[in-house]
């Protein structure tokens, strides 16, 4: 019974975990099948995590923050995209840009708005999270701990941002793969020659992209400083974006895949927690630091090669130009 | 591909990095005047902060000297044609090596500890670039992520370490013991010192003149020897190197592991020349750093040198800063690295163009 216990709960705090995860990894699907390669998930997302938790904290209203932190995300998206897409700038070095310019620019306004050493202040009041809702029957599921615990803690009992990212993946492979728009996205992925003859814009279609992967990267830093934690405190994403990229490519840049690696690299990470110190049969204590590590392991392995093999799309990395 | 615009070398090498760094400088200041602080009085206190006295300026030049380790690292690979985002866990693995050396052989002279721990300092950098590069070579995996990815790997392995392994007994925070006395990079304000020439102390160190050597090196190597030319065909253009006999596998792994020794010697700066431990997380973000100094340095040692000199100024100045005006820190800087790194890699297309018109129509005027 108390193992039951111990692995809802584990399974809980794996979805906790994972949310900010999907969403972000969905993000860079979008703009890595168009072809533009998105590192700069981690810098959207904590620039993000800065705006929501910022006007959440001034104007009292959780949703008023997720519109900040939405419009934040995408503007730098834009401006990404402005480098690189119109520019035809390198994208990797546009993207680490913009992740050591908010790693700089969010705690300093912090600091000089807030005054409280590059923090948001606590987010106590009224409306200002986005908090659990509880399903009906919760507590009476409770009660009956066998399965009914499974009810209250898996399914209900989240925030809406947790439900929005279940909701997300359907979503994004219905669009990827049944939708006109989807159709054109991937192959301006792996061949923007193609679509280009075809007579449609493949500067457009990488603008929608990166719109898209903006619009995500907002609703996972608001999930991460509005929902999970009850403010913004310095690097807060701490690598949860390129973790979210790993995820991508252990998905090999597809919805349902990429879903399941967020899901093993959250449990993995809610299991180190509890982990802690816990002698396994066979293999004794594992040090937390290796669970830590495991994800990026198992990607640079993915790479290589040697477990499957990961192709990312053809065209990703190289700027389009009409020219040519 | 549409031609890039042309520019003379003056403008290229001189003229486009000082437009670049003027846009990063100007949003900065319009940042700290949207904090409510004059940008004016900020620069003027960061200018004096950095080269006001002996003891600032020996800072600056510390910093300065980490930031050229990590800024060559990335110039090399980048002639390769590789982004190396991997510098920050080299150098961090680079430091191990450095560290094990200094811990292990304490008490030897120093004429044979420093060297020791120099070449281990490059030894256990090289060896972590390896990886990605081997990846890279020989199973095409991109060698961005590879090497992203290696940072956390590394962190997360000196962590283990230092947490349970190389951690003083009988001590809370994860440190190593202090180094024996062989194992210590002599201070300038020492040296200086012993000639009669007083200096105020600060953490500047004979780590330097590597700094310097590896600047003199990486020209030799690049530009004066066969190995430095196929690296750049490699760079420039895979398919014409096999053409020319020249192995891009090969090539790549070479260009990575000199660019992870580089890194590597950072620790040989901060651990030999300052900490004399290892501590935790003691790159401090010096790895990206070198990515915008390499940039800002157009890939050359002389512009790397001349920009880890700024950046060396600007995190010195940015430090100092926050005692005047304690709204602004060295978070300030981290915002201008990443402007500057926006600048003069990813936009560098937005000036060169109206550059290249500017400076072509003072030089030909239209026909009539």
């Amino acid at each position: 019974m108390d193992a039951f216990r111990e692995l809802i709960l584990l399974l809980a705090s794996t979805i906790r975990v994972a949310t900010p995860l999907v969403l972000a990894a969905i993000a860079g699907l979008f703009s890595e099948r168009s072809g533009l390669i998105d590192l700069g998930l981690e810098g959207k997302m904590l620039a993000a995590a800065f705006a929501s938790a910022a006007v959440s904290a001034v104007t009292g209203s959780a949703w008023l923050g997720l519109g900040a932190g939405i419009a934040t995300a995408t503007a730098l998206a834009l401006l990404i995209a402005f480098a690189c897409v119109t520019h035809r700038g390198n994208q990797v070095v546009a993207a680490m840009a913009v992740n050591i310019m908010v790693a700089g620019l969010a705690p300093a306004l912090a600091l000089a708005w807030f005054d409280q050493g590059g923090q948001t202040p606590q987010l106590e009041g009224p409306g200002q999270r986005f908090l659990g809702i509880a399903w009906p029957g919760e507590l009476l599921a409770r009660r009956h701990p066998f399965p009914g615990l499974a009810y209250s803690e898996l399914l209900s009992g989240h925030n809406l941002i947790v439900y929005f990212a279940a909701a997300l993946v359907p979503a994004s492979a219905w669009v990827l793969y049944r939708t006109r728009f989807g159709l054109r996205l991937r192959a301006v992925g792996e061949n923007p020659l193609a679509v280009d003859t075809a007579g449609i814009s493949v500067n457009a279609l990488r603008y929608q992209a990166s719109l898209i992967s903006g619009v995500l990267c907002g609703v996972a830093g608001t999930y991460l400083s509005t929902a999970a934690s009850a403010g913004f405190v310095r690097d807060m994403t701490a690598g949860k974006g390129y973790l979210a990229l790993a995820a991508l490519i252990f998905g090999k840049w597809r919805p349902y895949p990429t879903l399941l690696a967020c899901l093993l690299f959250a449990f993995a990470d809610a299991g180190a927690a509890r982990l802690q110190g816990v002698a396994l049969p066979l293999v004794g204590v594992i040090p937390v630091q290796f669970i830590i590590a495991l994800p990026y392991i198992l990607t640079i392995l993915l790479l290589a090669g040697f477990v499957g093999a990961a192709v990312a799309p053809k065209a990703i990395g190289v700027p389009y130009s009409k020219e040519k | 591909m549409k031609a890039r615009a042309r520019l003379p070398l003056w403008a290229e090498y001189g003229l486009l990095p000082a437009v670049n760094l003027c846009a990063a400088l100007l949003i900065s200041g319009a940042v700290i005047r949207l904090i409510g602080e004059s940008p004016w009085e900020a620069f003027k206190l960061m200018v004096t902060g950095a080269f006001g006295a002996q003891d600032s300026i020996g800072y600056t030049l510390f910093y300065a000297t980490d930031f050229v380790f990590t800024g060559l690292a990335v110039a090399v690979a980048f002639h390769a044609g590789l982004f190396n985002i991997g510098g920050e866990g080299q150098a961090y693995i680079g430091g191990l090596g450095v560290g094990l050396v200094c811990l292990a052989c304490g008490s030897w002279s120093p004429w044979i500890v420093v060297p020791l721990g120099i070449g281990a300092g490059c030894l256990f950098g090289a060896a972590w670039a390896f990886v990605p590069a081997w990846l890279q070579a020989r199973r095409g995996s991109h060698i961005v992520i590879t090497t992203i990815m290696s940072n956390f790997i590394a962190s997360a392995l000196m962590t283990y370490l230092l947490v349970n392994v190389l951690i003083k007994p009988g001590q809370q925070s994860p440190e190593t013991r202090e180094f024996g006395a062989g194992a210590v990079m002599p201070a300038v304000d020492a040296v200086l010192g012993k000639f009669g020439i007083p200096f105020a102390p600060s953490p500047f160190n004979l780590a330097s003149l590597l700094a310097l050597a590896a600047c003199l090196a990486v020209w030799v190597f690049i530009w004066r020897t066969r190995w430095g030319y196929a690296l750049r065909v490699v760079g420039q253009n895979p398919r014409a190197a096999v053409y020319a006999g020249i192995s891009p596998e090969r090539t790549i792994i070479v260009a990575m592991l000199i660019s992870g020794g580089l890194a590597g010697c950072l620790g040989v700066n901060e651990l030999m020349g300052s900490q004399h431990r290892i501590l935790l997380d003691f790159p401090g973000g010096a790895g990206f750093v070198g990515i915008a100094v390499a940039l800002m340095g157009r890939n050359h040692p002389l512009g790397i040198l001349a920009a880890a000199l700024l950046f060396g100024a600007l995190y010195q100045g940015g430090s100092e800063l926050s005692f005047d005006m304690p709204h602004v820190n060295r978070d300030m800087v981290v915002l201008i690295q990443g402007l500057v790194i926006l600048f003069c890699g990813a936009m560098e297309n937005v000036f060169r163009a109206p550059l290249a018109a500017l400076l072509g129509s003072a030089r030909r005027p239209s026909p009539p």
